[in-house]
C-alpha cells in the first residue's frame, strides 16, 4: 500500500485553505478576557450619542483555536526559513534572530515616543549610530532614519529635492526614469508632483549617455537611478551619467535596492549621487514580514542635508542625545521617529558583521550570483552576458518560442521543487524575464540544488511542456483563477453574502 | 567557486566598477563582533531607557500601552510569516494571504466600511493617502483637515501638500472642537475633502453627522480618523456618514516601540475601490476548484502602472497587520468593548481626580473618550520631569509638541492602569 493508498480523504488533514476565523468556534467562546474596570463605569449617554449600538461581528475563539489557526495558516507559507529564495531584486537573505530578541527587549518595545528624551537615552544612541552606519556605507553623510519603506525614502528623497530647488528659486517639473527602473520610481516621482521622462537603456542594458543628454534640460529635477541596474550590471558611466545630471543643475538619485552588491566596494555618494535610500529590510536583513514593515533610510550630501524631514536623533555637545531639526526641514513624513523596531534590527546586524562583514556579505552576494550565472548560461539565454553583481536576469524566450512554455510556467514548477521562485517579467526590457538573486545567505549545495531545478525544469519544458503548464502540483493551493478575483471582487467576509 | 567563474580573486569580479569610484579603504566601522558579544551591546543600550511600559503611563497621542496578548507575538514569531516576502507567489504565500483578507474584513467591521487595504505604513500616511484620494476621486485638489487632528498628522499632511498637488486648509479649533458652522466657511465646490479625526487629538468627540454632512452638500467626501481600540463602544464613522475610514492600528496588539513600526489602516465604500491606495487580498479559486486567496485590484498599483498608480506605495506593514488580526480574534468583539470601556472609565476617574486636586484645571468641557487635556497650574516641564523621576509618565507635555498648547498635558488611560496607580499618581502629583 502506498501513503496515498493509506490515506481516507474524508479524514485527511487538509493543505490548503480552511475556514475563516470568524466560521470557527461559538458565540460563546473567548480567548483573552479583560478584566473588570475598578473604577465607575461611564454611562453610554455621556459618549456624545456615539455609543455603539449594534454589535460587532468578530472571531469568537479560543486561545487553541487563535494558536491552530495561525499554524495552519503559516503551514501554507514560504519563508525565507522554509528554503531558497532568490527573488531578485528583494535580497531574500536570512533573517538573524539576535535581531528579533533585540528589537523585542522591554528597553526598545515599551518605549512611547513621547516619554522624556532622557529616558530613551540608550534608543537615541542606537539611531545616531546606525545614522553614521549608513553615512560610512552610502558616502552619504546626512540621513534620515524616518521612511517606513523604499517607495516611502524615494519620495522622501524627492520631496527634499523639490524645496532644494525651490530655495535656489528653481523649482523645476521633470525626473528623468530609465525603462529598466522599479515602478515605486515613477510613482513616487508622480506623487511628488513632477512629470516623468522615461529613457531607453542602451544595447548593454545601460544608461544611454546620448538618451540621457537629450533628457537633460534645466526643467529637470533630477535622475533616479538603480546602480547596480535592475540587469545587475554596474553602469561603467556612472561618473559621466551623474556629472551630466549636474551639469544642468539637476540632482542624482539613487535607488538603493541594489545597495547588497557592493557595501565596502563602491559608494553611491563617491559616485556622484546626491541622495539615495537604503531597504533595510534587503541589505541590512530586516525581515520582509510577508510585506513589511520595512524601512527606506535616506541618505543625502551635506548640501541637502539642511532639508532633511525631522525630528532626527542627535548627539549633544555634552554627549547626551535628542532629538533636532534642521534649518530648512520639509517637516514631517510620518509619525514620530521612523520604524524603530526595524532599526533596532538593522543595527543589531551592523553590530554583529562589521565593516567587514558587510563588505565580505556583499562579495559573497555577487559571487554566488556569478556561480549561478555561469552554471545557467547554457540553458537559458542571457541576454547581457557580462560579469554581474549580484543578480543577474535570465531570458525564458526560447522556451517559450520552442516549446511554448512561458516563464510563468518555469517559475511556478520551481515550487514543486521546493525554490522560491525568482523574480519574473522584471525588468521589463527583457522578454520573459527570470531574475535571480541567491545572496550570501545560499551554501554551495544549496546554489547547486536551485541550478539543477532550473536545468531539470528546461529539461522537462523540452520533454513534457505541459507538465510545467499544470504546476504546481505539490503546494497548499495550485494556479489561482486571478480574472475571477479582478470579475468578481470577494474582498471580505461577509455572512449576508452567504445566507 | 572562483574557478567556476573564472575569477582568481573576488576582486575580479568588481572589475566593472570604475576604479575612480572603488572604495579601495575598509569601511571606517568597528570590526564584527561574536553574537553573544553584539546580544550584550543591544541590551546595555536597551537598559539605558526606561521604557514607559515599566513606569505608570498615562502617555498617548497616537501611541498607547494596551495589553497585548501572549499569543499575539508567538504568531509573530513564526518564521513562516515574517520571513516571507509580499505574497506575489500565491501558491506558497496563502498563510499571509488568508490573514490579509480577514484583517480586511475585521477593518471593514469595525470602519462600517465595505473594502480594506492590506495596510499602510501608519496612520499619518494612511490619512494623507485618504487625502489625495479624496482629491482624485472628486478631481477637485483642496482639503479642509480640522485643526483638532494629531499635529505631527497635520504636519505630515503639509509636508506632502509641498508637491502641489493637493491644497491644504485647516480649520480652526473652539473648545477643543470643530465647529461645523466653522468649517462651512472654508468648503466650497473645489473642496475634495473634509478630515477629521474622532475621538480628536484632545480626545472629544466630534460632531461627525454634522460635519459629514457640510461634506456631501458640498460634493466633498468625508474622511474620518478613528482609534480602533475603541471600536468595541463606539459607532463606527460610516453611521455619520464617513466614505473613507483611516486610523493607526498600533493599539491592536502592537508594541509602542518608540513609534513605530505600527500600521495604518484603511477603508472606504466600495464605489471608490478603485482609487483605493495599496495592496488587496481577494478569494478566489485555483484550478482544482480549490478555495484561496490572492492579490488583485493590481491595476491600481505601482508594479503596474507607474506613474498613473493610485500611490507609491510597495512594502505596507503586513506583519503588523498580522499582530491586529491576532489581537482582535483574541478579544473578539465583547474583550474590545471590554477595553474600549475600561479605558474609558478610567480615563474618566482620573481626570475628575486631578480636577478635585485643583492643581489641574480644565480648558475644555467636551464629552471625551479615553484621552483629556488639562492645563497644569505649575511647571508642566518640572512637573513632568519629577513625576518621570518617581515612575510615572505624567501625560504628553503639548508644549512640546506645539508651543501654541504650552501649559497643557494631554492624559490617555488605557485599561492596563489600576485605580489604585492612579490614586498614587493623583496623590503624588499633589504632593509636588
Amino acid at each position: 500500500m502506498t501513503r496515498d493508498d493509506a490515506l481516507n480523504p474524508a479524514m485527511a488533514p487538509s493543505r490548503g485553505p480552511r475556514e475563516l476565523i470568524f466560521e470557527l468556534g461559538t458565540p460563546a467562546n473567548r480567548c483573552t478576557e479583560i478584566p473588570a474596570p475598578d473604577v465607575p463605569e461611564v454611562p453610554a449617554d455621556a459618549l456624545a450619542g456615539q455609543s455603539r449600538t449594534c454589535g460587532l461581528r468578530l472571531p469568537h475563539v479560543t486561545e487553541v483555536d487563535v494558536a491552530r489557526h495561525y499554524h495552519h495558516l503559516a503551514t501554507m507559507n514560504f519563508g525565507v526559513d522554509s528554503g531558497s529564495y532568490p527573488l531578485g531584486s528583494c535580497t531574500m537573505k536570512y533573517n538573524p534572530r539576535l535581531n528579533e530578541d533585540a528589537c523585542r527587549l522591554e528597553g526598545f518595545a515599551g518605549l512611547h515616543p513621547y516619554q522624556p528624551l532622557d529616558t530613551a537615552q540608550g534608543a537615541l544612541e542606537l539611531m545616531v549610530s546606525l545614522a553614521d552606519a549608513l553615512g560610512e556605507v552610502s558616502g552619504l553623510p546626512g540621513v534620515t532614519l524616518q521612511p517606513a519603506a523604499g517607495a516611502h525614502g524615494e519620495l522622501t528623497a524627492l520631496m527634499v529635492f523639490r524645496a532644494y530647488h525651490t530655495a535656489n528659486g528653481d523649482p523645476r517639473k521633470r525626473v528623468v526614469i530609465p525603462d529598466a527602473a522599479h515602478g515605486t520610481n515613477p510613482a513616487s516621482v508622480a506623487m511628488c508632483g513632477y512629470e516623468v521622462t522615461t529613457i531607453a537603456s542602451d544595447e548593454n542594458g545601460a544608461v544611454d549617455l546620448d538618451a540621457l543628454r537629450a533628457a537633460l534640460d534645466t526643467d529637470v529635477a533630477a535622475l533616479m537611478l538603480t546602480n547596480p541596474n535592475t540587469l545587475g550590471l554596474f553602469d561603467p558611466n556612472i561618473v559621466e551619467i551623474t556629472k551630466a545630471v549636474h551639469e544642468v543643475g539637476a540632482l542624482a538619485y539613487c535607488d538603493g535596492a541594489n545597495l547588497n552588491a557592493i557595501m565596502g566596494k563602491a559608494r553611491p555618494g563617491d559616485m556622484g549621487f546626491d541622495a539615495m535610500h537604503i531597504n533595510l529590510h534587503k541589505t541590512f536583513s530586516t525581515p520582509h514580514g510577508g510585506g513589511g514593515p520595512g524601512a527606506g533610510p535616506v541618505c543625502v550630501t551635506p548640501a541637502l542635508t539642511p532639508f532633511l524631514p525631522g525630528p532626527l536623533p542627535v548627539r549633544n555637545a555634552d554627549g547626551t542625545f535628542g532629538l533636532g531639526w534642521t534649518e530648512h526641514s520639509i517637516g514631517r513624513i510620518r509619525s514620530y521617529f521612523g520604524n524603530f523596531g526595524v532599526l533596532v534590527r538593522a543595527y543589531a546586524y551592523v553590530l554583529a558583521l562589521g565593516g567587514d562583514g558587510l563588505r565580505e556579505a556583499s562579495e559573497q552576494a555577487v559571487l554566488s550570483a556569478n556561480y549561478m550565472k555561469e552554471r545557467l548560461k547554457s540553458v537559458y539565454p542571457l541576454p547581457y552576458d557580462r560579469t554581474c553583481m549580484h543578480e543577474f536576469v535570465l531570458s525564458g524566450d526560447e522556451l517559450r518560442k520552442k516549446y511554448g512554455v512561458r516563464t510563468l510556467d518555469v517559475a511556478k514548477r520551481l515550487l514543486d521543487y521546493g525554490v522560491h521562485p525568482p523574480t519574473i517579467y522584471f525588468p521589463l526590457i527583457v522578454h520573459e524575464s527570470i531574475m535571480i538573486e541567491p545572496t550570501e545567505t545560499e551554501s554551495l549545495a544549496d546554489l547547486d540544488r536551485m541550478c539543477e531545478a532550473l536545468i531539470a525544469i528546461a529539461h522537462e519544458a523540452e520533454s513534457d511542456p505541459d507538465l510545467l503548464h499544470g504546476a504546481p502540483y505539490t503546494t497548499p493551493v495550485r494556479r489561482l483563477d486571478e480574472a475571477r478575483a479582478v470579475k468578481q471582487p470577494d474582498l471580505r467576509w461577509n455572512p449576508a453574502d452567504e445566507l | 567557486m572562483l574557478s567556476a567563474v573564472g575569477a582568481t580573486s573576488v576582486d575580479d569580479l568588481f572589475e566593472s566598477v570604475p576604479a575612480a569610484v572603488r572604495l579601495g579603504r575598509p569601511l571606517a566601522l568597528p570590526g564584527g563582533v561574536s553574537e553573544m558579544e553584539a546580544a550584550a551591546t543591544l541590551r546595555a543600550l536597551s537598559d539605558r531607557n526606561r521604557p514607559a511600559s515599566r513606569l505608570v503611563s498615562f502617555a498617548g497621542a497616537g501611541c498607547y500601552d494596551h495589553y497585548v496578548p501572549s499569543i499575539v507575538d508567538h504568531v509573530l514569531r513564526r518564521p513562516e510569516f515574517f520571513t516571507a516576502y509580499t505574497p506575489y507567489q500565491p501558491e506558497v504565500s496563502q498563510g499571509t494571504l488568508q490573514n490579509i483578507y480577514e484583517f480586511q474584513s475585521m477593518i471593514c467591521e469595525i470602519t462600517g466600511m465595505d473594502v480594506a487595504n492590506a495596510s499602510m505604513y501608519d496612520g499619518a500616511t494612511a490619512f494623507v493617502e485618504a487625502a489625495l484620494m479624496a482629491a482624485r476621486t472628486t478631481k477637485r485638489d483642496k482639503v479642509v483637515v480640522a485643526g483638532s487632528v494629531h499635529p505631527e498628522w497635520r504636519v505630515v499632511l503639509d509636508t506632502y501638500a509641498e508637491s502641489g498637488i493637493i491644497e491644504v486648509v485647516t480649520c480652526p479649533v473652539e473648545d477643543g472642537l470643530t465647529a461645523a458652522a466653522s468649517a462651512a466657511l472654508l468648503v466650497d465646490d473645489a473642496t475634495a475633502a473634509i478630515l477629521v479625526s474622532n475621538p480628536n487629538f484632545f480626545g472629544h468627540f466630534e460632531d461627525l453627522a454634522a460635519l459629514g454632512d457640510l461634506a456631501h452638500a458640498a460634493g466633498a467626501l468625508f474622511v474620518v480618523s478613528m482609534n480602533p481600540a475603541l471600536a468595541g463602544v463606539l459607532e463606527s464613522p460610516a453611521s455619520f456618514g464617513a466614505d473613507i475610514v483611516v486610523g493607526e492600528g498600533q493599539p491592536l496588539g502592537n508594541a509602542m516601540s518608540f513609534g513605530g513600526p505600527g500600521l495604518g489602516f484603511f477603508a472606504c465604500r466600495e464605489q471608490y475601490l478603485r482609487q483605493m491606495p495599496g495592496r488587496i487580498v481577494g478569494r478566489t479559486v485555483d484550478v482544482d476548484g480549490a478555495g484561496a486567496f490572492v492579490l488583485t485590484m493590481q491595476t491600481r498599483e505601482q508594479h503596474i502602472r507607474r506613474e498613473k498608480a493610485t500611490s507609491n506605495i510597495c512594502s505596507n506593514h503586513a506583519l503588523n497587520a498580522l499582530a491586529a488580526a491576532v489581537y482582535l480574534s483574541s478579544v473578539g468583539a465583547e474583550g474590545l468593548a471590554e477595553v474600549g470601556r475600561a479605558c474609558i472609565a478610567k480615563a474618566h476617574y482620573l481626570r475628575e481626580a486631578l480636577l478635585a486636586t485643583g492643581t489641574f484645571d480644565a480648558p475644555f468641557s467636551a464629552p471625551f473618550a479615553h484621552e483629556f487635556a488639562l492645563r497644569y497650574t505649575g511647571d508642566v516641564v518640572a512637573m513632568h520631569a519629577e513625576m518621570t523621576r518617581r515612575g510615572y509618565i505624567a501625560g504628553v507635555d503639548l508644549g512640546s509638541i506645539d508651543p501654541g498648547m504650552d501649559g497643557l498635558v494631554l492624559f490617555a488611560v488605557t485599561e492596563k492602569r489600576t485605580r489604585a496607580e492612579i490614586d498614587a499618581f493623583v496623590e503624588e502629583v499633589v504632593s509636588l
